[in-house]
């Protein structure tokens, strides 16, 4: 019994980090209806960023600031500099300019910060929490993860800008009619992607470490709490997020072993794909007709 | 038509010639050219024509492998043999991928695609398989030498042996684009509602050009194996399925002189770009996928014909 | 003249469907544009919001609007009700008013703003919860009209009003859109088939075929010519 519960709570914090990346990449779809392939490695490089500013002698919380808001504009760069010329085009060509992204940055990084794993700090102390079932780190990921839906739910719902930019994701026509500036919101909503990025890469690099492949596998994961939870769903993402963490973890330690854990992302992403589409909370339809 | 087939008489030509010209290193190099041709026909065949993304054919490259190391390491076949063999293993497991898959649009199969492509190399390391695949530590393939005692040391062989395949499979290819099912494709990736309407059967020709395409990854596959003698899982993560994604591009889609030219680039670009250091090859791939999206998106073949194009009509 | 257009010429893509249009909105006044499915009418009220590819010359409020984007515009003080009305479905009635304003700079009037909205339109007020999409047609459209007059426009472009509303509603709406130029100053384009309802409310009125103007005039003169009357008023 002790062994599940343990294997829940460690689900719940690596879901954590799945619910995060998974709200960048639904804050994008909402925008774009594209799903942003290079979102692992721009929290990847972000992470890296930041670990940058730690070398400088910076203090964590100041870094993670930082980190967050160089993100954010990088995001917006992204979008107007890359994204844009793509924007109506056609599939292959999108899916090829985010691929491009992933890749150019990868490289990047591996070339600037070389391809040895580094350690990243946490900011939580060390030790165990919460009765010896989880690490006070897994446990402050998850209430940073919670803080961010937070801000993010607060900022959409009740600010007029949140409101523009909803508008601007749902309806970019009449969004134009009221006088919005589309094309900025979609680089608002890649930024704000990004920066929700860099925060999961911060919180996950602790438990992971430092490496220019680190968000790969957790990429899927995120991809398959975004479907499950429906693509243009941000509290599906999250629930998503956690729920696939939980079931990986359960999976991995009861059934199939650790070894075939992107197995299972794999299996969800073209289940829910089949089965339900739009995700358990979600309203669009996925196939274009 | 009678240009188009003297330069393919002197295609031939040259590449019957290069062994023989060129050292055992560069004739290795060639045949992986060719190896790669295969693979950017099939990825070709399922993204220019047949309108699907998939991001995970390094999959089937690795399982058409795999099938060629399996049989000769562990069953003791023949090299030559396990080349059908991989591409009817290939053939069917990509049809039985694409009949779910072909539900999916767009974005959603790159989506589903991306994940096999990532998830490939656990799955071959997965150690209840180990007898069979050699775990992380993969098999190693032993060179075949020229039969009949002909006078042609291995690697002069193995680029004959390949070129005659690849000769085969560009002519099947041709006559597929060419033929009703070529036009079958076209029409259900241009007006799909039109085609069904016509009476062409949208889901049976979508999943039959997923496995027809990973039919000829899978002999690309087999025919890398055995040309570079070893398979292990590591060699077969999302990049690999990236690296044919490059290649679509850079080439052209929708045409078969594409996969040609596609194959020269990823095969010799990232030998020069190693020079610089590891991760240039990546970077400069980025650079040159972009570039081409933004300023050539037909692709080197789609630049050649409407220079030739351009030439013909003064 | 609020807003002066020459030679005004638009196309989808290689279709042109705009041939050079001449006309002219007066202050205060409501202008209508007839003619029958089509001529271009709807298009016409795109090209004023560079919604479609124009060429011409465009002067609104003095200013050429060419090279401007249809937010820019927009911000200028011309507010478009497009046909299909534009509501934002997946948002609430009240969302959607405010989204009217989003390019105003004095917030503090928004407020009484949407009261006074909610004057106009009593049903809206009943329904300002609620998600838009869940609004009858008729309460849609009270709503699009709302939120361009959110804007504080100085021209509002209506593309079709009366398009799938009862008659009683439509005299509803056109009332008030009356007593709106009346009180507020507000001038308008009305683009409209139903050619009848258009006159009476209107004051000037242009008649439109396959992209050219073919008869323009008083609404009083446009109701006493044989052909019109013949073709777009029944009788």
């Amino acid at each position: 019994m002790e062994a599940l519960l343990h294997q829940v709570m460690a689900g719940l914090a690596t879901g954590g980090i799945y619910a995060s990346l998974a709200l960048a990449l639904v804050m994008i779809y909402q925008a774009t209806h594209l799903v942003n392939f290079a979102q692992g490695e721009m929290a990847m490089f972000s992470t890296y960023l930041a670990w940058s500013l730690l070398e400088a002698g910076l203090p964590y919380w100041a870094v993670f600031a930082l980190a967050v808001v160089i993100s954010f504009l990088l995001g917006i760069l992204i979008e107007r500099i890359v994204v844009r010329p793509v924007e109506n085009a056609p599939v292959l060509a999108v899916v090829t300019v985010f691929i491009a992204l992933l890749v150019i940055l990868n490289s990047l990084a591996g070339w600037i910060y070389t391809y040895t794993i580094k350690p990243f700090p946490s900011p939580f102390p060390a030790g165990l929490a919460l009765g010896g079932f989880m690490s006070p780190h897994e446990v402050g990921a998850i209430c940073v993860t919670l803080l961010v839906l937070v801000a993010l739910y607060v900022f959409f719902r009740f600010t007029p800008l949140g409101l523009a930019m909803r508008a601007a994701a749902q309806n970019p026509a009449s969004a134009r009619l009221v006088g919005i500036r589309v094309g900025w919101m979609l680089a608002l909503g890649w930024g704000l992607a990004a920066a929700v990025g860099a925060v999961a890469g911060m919180m996950v690099a602790p438990i992971v470490y430092l490496d220019p492949n680190m968000m790969s596998g957790i990429l899927l994961y995120a991809f398959a709490a975004a479907l499950v939870g429906g693509i243009d769903s941000p509290m599906g993402a999250v629930i998503g997020g956690f729920a696939v963490g939980v079931l990986e973890n359960l999976l991995g330690a009861y059934l199939i072993g650790n070894e075939l854990k992107l197995s299972v992302a794999l299996v969800i992403i073209v289940g829910v794909l089949l089965v339900k589409p739009s995700g358990f909370f979600g309203k669009v339809q996925v196939t274009r007709v | 038509m009678k240009n188009r087939f003297l330069s393919i008489i002197i295609v031939l030509l040259v590449a019957c010639a290069l062994p023989f010209l060129v050292s055992n290193y560069r004739t290795f190099q060639l045949t992986l050219v060719l190896v790669y041709a295969i693979a950017l026909l099939g990825l070709n065949l399922l993204t220019g024509y047949s309108g699907q993304i998939s991001l995970g054919h390094g999959a089937f490259y690795a399982l058409g492998a795999y099938c060629a190391a399996i049989l000769m390491a562990k069953a003791g076949w023949p090299y030559w043999t396990t080349v059908p063999v991989a591409g009817a293993v290939c053939l069917v497991a990509g049809f039985l991928f694409g009949l779910p898959a072909l539900r999916l649009e767009g974005l959603y199969l790159a989506l589903a695609t991306f994940a096999l492509g990532v998830a490939m190399p656990q799955l071959l390391k997965y150690h209840h398989l180990e007898a069979l695949t050699g775990g992380v530590q993969g098999i190693v393939i032993e060179k075949p030498s020229a039969p009949f005692g002909l006078p042609l040391n291995p690697d002069r062989w193995l680029y004959f042996f390949t070129l005659v395949v690849a000769i085969v499979m560009f002519v099947l290819a041709w006559n597929l684009v060419r033929g009703r099912v070529g036009r079958a494709l076209v029409a259900i990736r241009d007006q799909p509602v039109a085609a069904e309407a016509m009476g062409v059967n949208g889901a049976l020709y979508k999943s039959a050009a997923f496995g027809v395409s990973a039919m000829y990854t899978g002999v690309a596959g087999a025919l890398g194996a055995i040309a570079v003698q070893f398979v292990a899982p590591d060699s077969f993560n999302v990049f690999l399925s990236i690296t044919l994604l490059v290649g679509v591009v850079v080439g052209g889609l929708a045409s078969i002189s594409g996969a040609l030219y596609g194959a020269f680039f990823i095969q010799f670009v990232p030998n020069i770009a190693d020079e610089i250091s590891k991760a240039a090859p990546w970077a400069i791939f980025g650079a040159f996928m972009l570039g081409f999206v933004y300023l050539m998106p037909t692709g080197v073949a789609g630049a050649v014909r409407l220079l030739s194009a351009k030439r013909r009509s003064p | 003249m609020l807003l002066e257009a020459k030679n005004l010429r638009a196309a989808y893509g290689e279709t042109r469907v705009l041939h050079g249009l001449d006309f002219a909105i007066e202050k205060g006044s409501i202008t209508a544009l007839l003619g029958a499915n089509g001529a271009g009418k709807t298009t016409t009220l795109r090209a004023l919001c560079a919604m479609v590819r124009t060429e011409g010359e465009i002067r609104f409020d003095g200013a050429s609007l060419a090279g401007l984007r249809t937010e820019d515009i927009v911000r200028r003080g011309v507010a478009h009700v497009p046909d299909g009305r534009g509501t934002f479905l997946h948002l609430t009635t009240e969302e959607n008013l405010r989204l009217g304003a989003y390019a105003r700079r004095d917030r503090g009037e928004v407020e009484a703003d949407v009261e006074r909205m909610f004057g106009y339109f009593p049903r809206l007020r009943e329904r300002r919860a609620q998600q838009a999409g869940t609004l009858s047609g008729g309460e849609q459209q009270m709503l699009a009209v709302s939120r361009a007059l959110m804007l504080r426009p100085k021209l509002m472009l209506l593309d079709e009003p009366s398009f799938g509303l009862a008659p009683l509603l439509v005299r509803e709406l056109f009332s008030i859109l009356s007593e709106i130029r009346d009180r507020e100053g507000v001038s308008m384009m009305l683009v409209e088939q139903n050619a009848a309802m258009a006159l009476d409310l209107a004051d000037r009125a242009y008649l439109i075929e396959t992209g050219r103007v073919v008869l323009q005039g008083s609404s009083q003169q446009l109701k006493s010519n044989d052909s019109v009357r013949r073709s777009y008023l029944g009788y």
